[in-house]
């Protein structure tokens, strides 16, 4: 059995240690927003907060979660009001919408660690995270929305 | 577990058959005039609510017949029903169609999503649904209030009366839903619009920030196992023999079945059924496609190029012109074949039952896919209910009109008897097929004394995508694919005269329509060309097209307004340069102007892209913009990094390790301009794709002198120059 704390909740799961922490989050908890994209850390579709860092899901053995503080799409805010979430609405962000969790939870760690990030920060935060939509403009005007917000 | 799906699909249902507390209608009844070229239905398979329902709390609840997949069509088929229905947007709901085939295009006789055709095939039907509901609810209160109907309007969701009085649609609804469903209805003179033409956000922003947002992936009935397929290692190859013990020995597998398509293992959840996979002891038949190769491809494809191909387009007399030209120029020009690779890896859910089964997939082909899977499970189509899902990108991919994805995952459900969700990795999507095919084109032209271009001959050479699908028939005349030459047989550039032939070789790589189709290929090797031979006769790049253009108003207009707002002609910083293209697409004329530099070691830096489109009417001019800049990237994307080759029978991508995929810190600054335009409504999905290769490939020759005439760009090869 490995304890996992997810978005404040703790879980006991029955797995293989090695078995990603993607899969456990979407198979046995059932947490569907974090996304499956290409299972070898190159697309960003899985990412996730571990104790605050933006991490690859799938690149990350759930026995080497254990006892981490774990955040999901699904707890990063109350009712998706995260500035974050505010921005990507203001600026309508997504089109089919498949990457956009990844992107959500990058963007927030990077604005969490850098509140005022330039174009450069954010090719460097966000260019692990693909969209195939390609609206990766209207992230980067999100992302500076979002800033700004924050700095009220 | 827990049951996440599609309740919603089952509320609708429910609603429906609730006891008339919802407006309900079939469009068949109201006497209005179906899209032309077209014929509705009567009746026969049509659902009892299929367009439009209103609840006692006011919701109105939209069926939507298109697949979202990014394109932003729940939102502006939604705007084409409401600007008519005069409802509260805030109470709108959408919901996606069942199938029927009131739902059909009215084009292809299926219910389908593609070709950028949603508005334009929706634009009539919608609008009248909406304003027959909206008499049916002016009817309802004029005669609770026993007044005249013409003494009532409607408005924002609220029906008022000239002495005050007012009723919600909500408290209408029940009573609307028994009146007559007018024989005429008068729509709007688009003057009139409130909606239509606005930016409007799109309806699926918020559950798609904050992850609630419901794709195949994420589809899970009680006790649905899932399976992953492993399939030859050669296209067409077989199974020959098969020990599944040591996958059956995984933890977590509960079991391996041969099906048509390879071998399924089938698990508790994917991590298991990837670890069964992975151990799996299979023995091939290679099958008869083992030896291909990108370069074998490569050098039958130049030397069929060598004979006359099938005609596609003779105008004047190429021949004689050619010959009696003062100056020819030849090039060849080649593209790969490419994947799609939708962001959300391909997947299919079934739960079968004995007499029927449901289905949930992120589908472009509901009928074909729905025929599809009930052809497999012995079942009529009726029996099968189909749900689509939201769909994590389509691309073209997700109408594959073999259905691939469905058939396989019908044939394990058939194995198995048990729900089970069949999911790709990203290996199997990207090794899996169904490429835009590799394109190889020869192409020459005549210009005379004067320098103006007499002559121009494409002779292309590629796999026919419509061969052996539904399309076929209506597609492919006198052994010419249409799509294979959409932009390059109807060129708009005054030529006088004009050949333009095909070779359609049989390879064994499985290939099919990816975003813009024929244009993706025509539209760099065509305004590439343009390009070369601008230069040769020393012109200007844009007043060359210009001056081919006298007759075309509109591909003038988006031209123009690109060139003026890149500031085409005023200076760069030094070491950029400017390449400008123009395509027509799917009804729409879009110009983009690239700026780029290339840096001493050849890699390619995209700074700034101007587009121009007139799409004819606009419906949500929001959607325009993000899917120019989608479709922009997108083609940008191909045209700098993506490529599927072959070798020894076997792809050589495998994942965005191998198939890299333009990110964040090469996207160029965007700016979409759109042409204002009385125009019927063109599509916006594909045309942004086009231009992009063509124009970043112009920009390269005015930095560095070096013609791109073969895709991917790469690196730019500086030292031969
Ligand atoms: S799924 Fe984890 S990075 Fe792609
Ligand atoms: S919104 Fe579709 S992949 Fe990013």
């Amino acid at each position: 059995m490995i304890s996992l704390k997810v978005n404040g909740k703790m879980y006991e799961v029955d797995a293989s240690p090695e078995t990603p922490l993607l899969w456990i989050i979407r198979d046995d908890l059932g947490l569907m927003g974090t996304k499956y994209g290409c299972g070898i850390g190159r697309c960003g579709s899985c990412t996730l907060h571990m104790d605050g860092q933006a991490v690859r899901s799938c690149a990350i053995p759930v026995a080497s979660a254990a006892g981490k503080d774990i955040v999901t799409i699904e707890g990063l805010s109350a009712g998706g009001l995260h500035p974050v979430q505010k921005a990507w609405l203001d600026e309508d962000v997504p089109q089919c919408g498949y990457c956009q969790s990844g992107q959500i939870m990058a963007a927030a760690a990077l604005l969490a660690a850098n509140p005022r990030p330039d174009d450069a920060d954010i090719d460097r935060a966000m260019s692990g995270i693909i969209c195939r939509c390609g609206t990766y403009q209207r992230i980067r005007r999100a992302i500076h929305r979002a800033a700004a917000m924050q700095q009220g | 577990m827990k049951n996440i799906i599609n309740v919603r699909r089952n509320r609708f249902l429910e609603t429906s058959f609730a006891g008339g507390l919802i407006l309900a209608f079939s469009l068949s009844q109201t006497g209005s005039s179906p899209p032309s070229g077209s014929s509705l239905p009567a009746g026969g398979e049509s659902a009892p609510a299929d367009f439009l329902l209103i609840g006692p709390d006011g919701t109105v609840t939209m069926i939507i017949n298109k697949s979202e997949m990014g394109q932003g069509v729940y939102t502006s088929l939604a705007m084409l029903i409401a600007e008519e229905l005069e409802c509260d947007w805030r109470q709108i709901r959408v919901e996606p169609a069942p199938v029927a085939a009131v739902y059909n295009n009215p084009l292809t006789g299926m219910q389908m999503t593609g070709g950028s055709m949603s508005v334009r095939t929706e634009w009539d039907r919608l609008r009248t649904v909406g304003a027959a509901a909206r008499e049916m609810l002016l009817e309802a209160a004029a005669d609770i209030w026993g007044v005249p109907k013409a003494r009532c309007h409607a408005d924002n969701g609220m029906v008022f009366h000239d002495s005050g009085r007012k009723l919600s649609y909500g408290e209408l609804a029940e009573k609307a839903a028994g009146m007559p469903v007018p024989v005429e209805v008068h729509l709007k003179d688009p003057s009139a619009f409130t909606i239509i033409g606005k930016p409007v956000a799109r309806l699926d922003a918020k559950i798609k920030v904050d992850g609630t947002a419901v794709f195949g992936l994420d589809v899970k009935t009680p006790g649905m196992l899932t399976a992953v397929i492993e399939r030859p290692p050669f296209f067409g190859g077989t199974v020959k023999s098969l020990d599944p013990a040591r996958a059956l020995a995984v933890p977590g597998v509960t079991g391996v079945v041969k099906t048509d398509s390879g071998v399924a293992v089938i698990a508790e959840g994917f991590w298991a059924a990837r670890k069964g996979r992975d151990v799996l002891d299979i023995v091939w038949d290679e099958g008869p496609h083992a030896e291909i190769s990108t370069d074998t491809i490569r050098q039958r494809y130049a030397a069929l190029a060598q004979n006359a191909g099938r005609v596609a387009r003779d105008k004047g007399n190429f021949g004689a012109a050619l010959v009696s030209a003062a100056h020819r120029l030849t090039a060849s020009y080649e593209v790969p074949y490419l994947a799609h690779a939708n962001m959300e890896p391909l997947n299919c859910a079934i739960d079968l039952k004995d007499d029927r089964c449901d289905i949930w997939v992120g589908t472009q082909a509901q009928t074909l896919h729905r025929d599809a899977a009930a052809a497999v499970l012995g079942l009529e189509p009726q029996q099968v209910s189909l749900h689509t899902t939201y769909l994590g990108g389509g691309l073209g991919r997700r109408g594959n009109p073999h259905s691939d994805f469905i058939v396989m995952a019908a044939e394990v459900a058939r194995a198995i008897k048990k729900p089970v969700k069949v999911v790709w990795t990203r290996e199997d999507d990207m090794r899996g097929g169904y490429y835009r095919p590799f394109w190889y084109s020869r192409f020459s032209a005549g210009i005379d004394k004067s320098g103006d271009l007499t002559a121009w001959h494409q002779r292309l050479v590629g796999q026919s995508i419509m061969t052996g699908t539904a399309y076929a028939r209506r597609l492919i005349k006198d052994g010419v694919d249409a799509t294979s030459v959409d932009g390059a047989a109807d060129i708009p550039y005054e030529i006088p005269n004009l050949l333009v032939d095909l070779h359609s070789p049989m390879v064994g790589v499985p290939v099919q329509w990816w975003r813009s189709v024929g244009h993706s290929q025509n539209g760099f090797m065509v305004e590439s060309f343009m390009d070369e031979i601008a230069h040769a006769t020393r012109r200007d790049p844009y007043q060359f097209r210009r001056a081919l253009l006298k007759d075309h108003p509109r591909h003038l207009s988006v031209l123009d307004l690109a060139a003026q707002k890149a500031g085409w002609g005023s200076p760069l910083p030094s070491g950029r340069a400017r390449g400008i293209a123009m395509c027509e697409s799917y009804g729409s004329f879009v110009s983009e102007v690239a700026e780029v530099s290339v840096s001493p070691d050849g890699k390619v830096r995209v700074h700034r892209v101007v587009c121009a489109v007139d799409c004819g009417r606009t419906v949500n001019p929001s959607t325009i913009e993000a899917q120019m800049e989608g479709g922009i990237v997108f083609g940008l994307s191909a045209a700098l990094h993506e490529a599927i080759t072959l070798e020894d029978g076997s792809v050589r991508q495998s994942n965005f390790d191998t198939y890299p995929v333009l990110r964040m810190d090469e996207v160029p600054l965007i700016e979409v301009y759109i042409v204002e335009s009385k125009g019927a409504p063109g599509g916006v999905g594909e045309p942004g794709v086009p231009p992009i290769a063509p124009a970043v490939a112009n920009a390269i020759f005015s930095a560095t002198g070096r013609r791109i005439r073969r895709l991917p760009i790469g690196v730019v090869e500086m030292e031969k120059m």
